[in-house]
């Protein structure tokens, strides 16, 4: 049962030659074998690999999100309109991932084009959360999340624009680190909203997501956005104490939020007990970023999606399915003459006041900390005539993301009945991802809710 | 209560934005984003006067390169047209687009 191993594990291992590499890509490629026609996680699957061991990640099983540019690997970000697209040029967070010793397993199922929070909105039919497999794994990442809580891969890659690495993150009761914008490089993805995308990882421990973010973050000429700021090692803060750090909790008095927090709430103490003063605070409210979020994403995707066509991709217009037509319709709508001051700038203004609203907060507070989602994976169809289905679901995510500041996702409750997770977001300032590791990675090691570690 | 977008207006966004629809989705599709504009136009109360706006956060301006030739990152032209449904003699096959309707 090698591929149950954590990526640190996997590598500790094969440094000390007590596992073959063979052998994990046996594990992993077995239970791809055994699960994947039941959960529908990759939709392309990869046998090839090549012994890496003098390199970092030592030719371990990555699995990548499918709107991720893999050279002569079929990508389709779950679209028809991709579905026989083959990249003549590789992204460059899957090339460093390669340069670092990487090897991609497989591409895994999301929302067309990122367009969601389930997976309900892949034209290749919706994945199925590995935990219980009645419900949704989350989305818009969510076949990389479903891939780790199944140990068909060693660690996976996603990319999140607003709560789409940390919402099915914790769904599926793994581990989602969103990097500041701009630590990692958005050359050669499939954009949604270019103001936003962070390419992430999704992995089974804190450290693991470490491990992986210091080999993929970084400049990048290819980017314009991407930012020349040096990249510390991520690892440093790992197991350090949190001793003295204020937590700031916040969206705690929300309506509809009542049952999660309940089970949420006494989560926090652990923070106390290791020495953290952990206070309530007040943020702006979150329903506004629902309506900026709504207008910046749909502006920008209806930008984005305007290149795809049947000239460069075998498949025309027609084939977008029913999200993408709204979303780009929508976004066309927002930018176009005589509506874009009510829409587009208004909400770039009330933007920008959420940002200033949590940058004050962080004045106060080393870090922020809330539930990640309103509540637990969602039953299979929760999304059928919501058209709003994912940014309710992400509102809790999206100042977060729409400020660019840095966020993981820890598993912080397991209900037994149902063996489904919430997760805990702790966000930091800008480029403070060491501070949101060292709190995550505390939390992970002083509570029992990683299903990898063995705490008690 | 008034639809902030009706069938006309649906018709008029799908063709700028380029995207074939039947006029059985003009009508959902007007419904959908009246409902999703209700969300946005809460926005309307919150007083943004003389608030900036923020299109990006990187607080990166003007980035620019050298005009030089990157051959690493240059297609073939069979590359290029790699993933393209029509070609001839090396080049992509279009639709007409001026004077069309």
């Amino acid at each position: 049962m090698l591929n149950k191993l954590t990526l640190k594990q996997a590598i500790d291992k094969l440094g000390n030659k007590e596992v073959k590499l063979e052998d994990i890509w046996l594990d992993v490629l077995n239970s791809i074998k055994d699960k994947n026609s039941k959960f529908n996680i990759y939709l392309n699957i990869n046998e090839k690999y090549q012994d890496q061991l003098n390199k970092p990640l030592k030719g371990l099983p990555i699995a990548v999100k499918d709107n991720f540019c893999t050279k002569d690997l079929i990508t389709t970000a779950s679209s028809l309109l991709l579905k026989d697209f083959k990249p003549q040029f590789e992204s460059t967070v899957t090339q460093k991932l390669k340069d670092a010793g990487g090897e991609i397993v497989g591409k895994t199922n999301m929302d067309a084009w990122a367009h969601g929070s389930s997976t309900e909105t892949s034209q290749f039919g919706r994945t199925l959360n590995p935990r219980n497999s009645e419900h949704l794994p989350g989305g818009s990442s969510g076949g990389s999340a479903a891939a780790v809580a199944a140990d068909m891969c060693i660690a996976a890659l996603g990319t999140e624009t607003a709560g789409s690495v940390r919402q099915p993150a914790a769904w599926c009761g793994v581990v989602g680190l969103k990097p500041t914008y701009g630590r990692t490089s958005r050359y050669g993805i499939a954009a949604m909203a270019s103001s936003t995308d962070s390419p992430s990882p999704i992995t089974k421990t804190v450290e693991d997501a470490a491990i992986l973010l210091n080999h993929i973050a970084g400049h990048d000429p290819l980017n314009a956005t991407s930012s020349t700021k040096e990249v510390p090692d991520f690892t440093e803060n790992l197991g350090k104490s949190i001793k003295d750090l204020k937590i700031g909790v916040i969206y705690h008095d929300l309506k509809g939020l009542e049952d999660a927090w309940a089970l949420f709430a006494p989560q926090l103490d652990i923070f106390t007990k290791l020495g953290a003063s952990v206070e309530y605070a007040q943020a702006m409210d979150p329903k506004h970023a629902v309506g900026v979020y709504t207008v910046v994403q749909r502006s920008e995707v209806s930008s984005n999606l305007a290149r795809f066509d049947d000239v460069r991709y075998q498949h025309g217009r027609d084939t977008f399915g029913d999200e993408a037509k709204r979303r780009i319709m929508l976004g066309t709508h927002t930018l176009s003459k005589g509506y874009a001051d009510q829409y587009y700038n208004m909400s770039q203004q009330v933007r920008t006041m959420m940002i200033k609203d949590y940058e004050k907060l962080f004045e106060t507070y080393d870090v922020l900390v809330s539930l990640t989602s309103p509540g637990f994976a969602k039953k299979i169809g929760a999304t059928e005539g919501e058209a709003m289905f994912g940014e309710l679901e992400d509102m809790l995510l999206e100042v977060s993301s729409l400020g660019g500041f840095p966020g993981a996702s820890v598993p912080c409750y397991h209900d037994k009945k149902t063996n489904l997770y919430l997760g805990m977001n702790i966000m930091a300032p800008m480029w403070r991802e060491d501070l949101v590791i060292q709190v995550a990675d505390a939390f992970e090691k002083n509570t029992h809710w990683n299903s990898w570690r063995n705490n008690d | 209560m008034k639809q902030a977008v009706n069938k006309q207006l649906v018709k008029h966004i799908a063709q700028l934005a380029n995207i074939p629809i039947s006029s059985q989705e003009e009508e959902e599709l007007a419904k959908d984003f009246s409902k999703t504009l209700e969300v946005v136009d809460k926005l309307q109360k919150v007083d943004t006067k003389g608030v900036e706006m923020t299109h990006q956060v990187t607080g990166l301006t003007n980035i620019t390169r050298e005009d030089e030739v990157n051959e690493k990152n240059m297609f073939t032209q069979k590359e290029a047209l790699a993933n393209a449904s029509r070609t001839h003699d090396g080049f992509f096959v279009v639709e007409r687009l001026i004077d069309v309707e």
